[in-house]
């Protein structure tokens, strides 16, 4: 954009300038406000109105974003970018990374290291996503699709109280759903007793610790779902409704046709946030069997955690984190492939 | 709200509409219980007095003493450090991103300058990187800029979350431009646009963004777990897990611990719920 000689016509920016932004005039300007113009090699002054100019247009904008792009540079940005490198790498925490050979060392070790405990926290991983996720979006749609036709206040209530437990953290509940399960004096052994079955080992039993922790997410209400699926069926036109009832349609046939077909962005949304969120469990689970119950507790998240913050493996540790992000990826793809719907209302 | 989608009309016999209405109400009541049944809980057991292991049958019906938090309060050393820590950490980020992400946001929706798309959409390609990707690299450039074990580990990466950006783009975009265009022409700074015209129209969008970024550094665990070792620099989530191996035999102060922790997020809901639930459709929108 360098021009050489100062008094050419100014090249246009994005559109023509009007004639004031031409350099004549800003250096006249300047000399009229007692601006000092730095003197320089030729064209210098031009180059200066040209920064001037863009500074003007654009330094707002700029300014705007800087402080939030120059921090997501630094500690989101950066981080993921370097996470990459890391995991081809070995590295020590005094001399810092020397890349490893071969360069899928990493990742190889990640899953034979250990007798192979990552290959399990993936399964352990993939069970409780499948069953939550599945549990999460069929709860929430049923209760959406019951506190519809209720009257506005009452609606409100319902969300309410379903989304109450939601904002505490998953630490506290996943805390409470441990005393719920405690073995000698827990409510879930109680309830037992009363019905004459002897009492369960929940959280010490490998064979079904991971069910029953699965099943404490399975039994949090999905209050995300309910507030969305319920925001997404009250934007339905009613036209189509009034139509399928002259058609003589039944609820159950107008739920299945028009509410089910219509919300179906709504169920892919929820589908991907709630895959993703069960991917990365780890509070849940690390705080109702925090030395974990052999392997039946291992997730991924779990995994790069003690690989990274135990065993101080800082290479498997990113490798692992860099392979649930491509798991991620490669769901979320999969999920927007087939719930894609062209639907437009 | 009878126009309300969904809202069928009730055709066929009496009996039908009551025994649907019967089962609604029954299945909406019980889900209910048990949505809210394991909080209950553990504020039943935090407000009766236990010293050891809880009994056999269970406190269902708290007898609202506060022994426990009494206890929690006098033996835990750090109990109130950790409401400090956690009120500092959510307090400053939530301002941090009602600032500055109302800003960005906006110059993202409304001004056209060089780079624009492709820092949005740089910005946008790491909302589905999942955090613990970060963790390894964060991790050590706290170490090098020597804020590791202090509340600055958890801060700054606290700053650089983008949830906040595109929610207020989203919502921005939405609005209609003559305003600004008029503010300017009236001679309002380019911040006077945003003062008094861009803030004041994204009230509810700001609302949206306050709650969510403050519950979501008061809930946040893992990276504060990693990023600090000392227990006075603890926030309240990293104290109240780690009260179970200080406390192995005295139930009531865990109890009390886990229940206090929760009351400041609970009371914050029950105060701004409608924005709540609001900012849950805003940043969805995708």
């Amino acid at each position: 954009m360098a021009r050489i000689n100062g008094s050419s016509p100014p090249i246009p920016h994005h559109r023509p300038e009007p004639a004031r932004y031409g350099d004549a005039n800003e250096c006249n300007r300047s000399r009229r406000q007692n601006i000092p113009v730095m003197r320089g090699p030729r064209g210098w002054d031009t180059r200066m109105a040209n920064a001037r100019r863009f500074l003007r247009e654009h330094g707002w904008s700029y300014a705007f974003i800087a402080p939030s792009i120059i921090t997501f540079a630094c500690f989101t940005f950066a981080p993921v970018v370097w996470s990459a490198v890391i995991s081809v790498q070995k590295y020590n925490l005094r001399t810092g990374g020397t890349f490893v050979d071969p360069i899928w060392m990493n990742y190889q070790k990640a899953f034979t290291g250990l007798g192979g405990i990552f290959v399990t926290s993936i399964g352990n991983t993939l069970t409780y996503t499948v069953f939550t996720v599945t549990t999460n979006i069929v709860v929430g749609l049923a209760l959406a699709s019951l506190i519809q036709p209720l009257h506005r206040h009452v609606r409100t209530f319902f969300r309410a109280a379903f989304y109450l437990p939601a904002v505490t953290s998953s630490l506290i509940v996943g805390m409470t759903w441990a005393y719920i399960y405690n073995a000698q004096w827990g409510f879930a052994n109680y309830l037992l007793r009363l019905i004459g079955v002897e009492p369960v080992r929940w959280l010490s039993n490998p064979d079904i610790v991971l069910g029953s922790i699965t099943a404490s997410a399975m039994l949090t209400i999905p209050a995300t779902a309910v507030v969305l699926f319920s925001a997404a069926m009250g934007g339905i036109p009613t036209e189509f409704y009034e139509a399928a009832d002259l058609d003589g349609a039944s609820p159950v046939q107008k739920w299945w046709w028009i509410t089910l077909p219509l919300i179906r962005p709504t169920t892919l949304y929820l589908t991907v946030i709630y895959t993703i969120a069960s991917f990365e469990v780890f509070e849940r689970i690390y705080v109702m069997v925090p030395s974990g119950v052999g392997r039946s507790t291992q997730t991924i998240v779990t995994q790069i955690y003690y690989s990274g913050f135990k065993d101080f493996d800082l290479g498997v540790s990113a490798a692992q984190a860099m392979m649930l992000f491509v798991m991620i990826g490669a769901v979320a793809l999969v999920q927007f492939r087939v719930l894609r719907s062209n639907v437009e209302y | 709200m009878t126009t309300t989608a969904g809202a069928r009309p009730r055709t066929g016999p009496i009996g039908m509409t009551v025994t649907r209405s019967v089962v609604t109400w029954s299945v909406l009541m019980v889900t209910t219980v048990i949505a809210l049944f394991p909080m209950y809980w553990l504020f039943a057991n935090a407000l009766t007095p236990i010293t050891a292991t809880p009994p056999l049958t269970p406190i269902l019906v708290p007898a609202w003493e506060l022994d426990n938090v009494i206890r929690l309060l006098t033996t835990s050393k750090h109990y109130t450090r950790w409401v400090v820590n956690s009120l500092t950490v959510s307090l400053a980020a939530t301002l941090w991103h009602v600032v500055f992400d109302t800003l960005a946001g906006y110059a993202f929706a409304k001004r056209r300058f060089p780079l624009r798309n492709v820092l949005f959409v740089a910005l946008v390609s790491t909302l589905m990187v999942p955090i613990h990707v970060t963790f390894i690299p964060l991790y050590l450039i706290s170490l090098s800029l020597g804020i590791i074990d202090s509340i600055w580990a958890i801060l700054l990466p606290a700053s650089s979350q983008v949830f906040g950006i595109f929610l207020m783009r989203q919502f921005i975009q939405t609005l209609p431009g003559e305003l600004e265009d008029a503010a300017r022409i009236d001679g309002c700074s380019e911040i006077g646009v945003v003062r008094h015209v861009i803030v004041p129209l994204s009230m509810p969008a700001i609302a949206s963004l306050a709650i969510f970024t403050f519950v979501r550094n008061w809930n946040d665990f893992l990276w504060p777990l990693i990023a600090v070792n000392r227990p006075q620099e603890f926030t309240l989530t990293v104290g109240v897990a780690s009260l179970q191996g200080e406390f192995m035999t005295d139930w009531g102060i865990i109890f009390a611990g886990g229940a206090v922790a929760s009351i400041p997020i609970i009371i914050f809901f029950l105060l701004f719920q409608r924005y709540f639930l609001d900012g849950l459709r805003l940043g969805a929108l995708k």
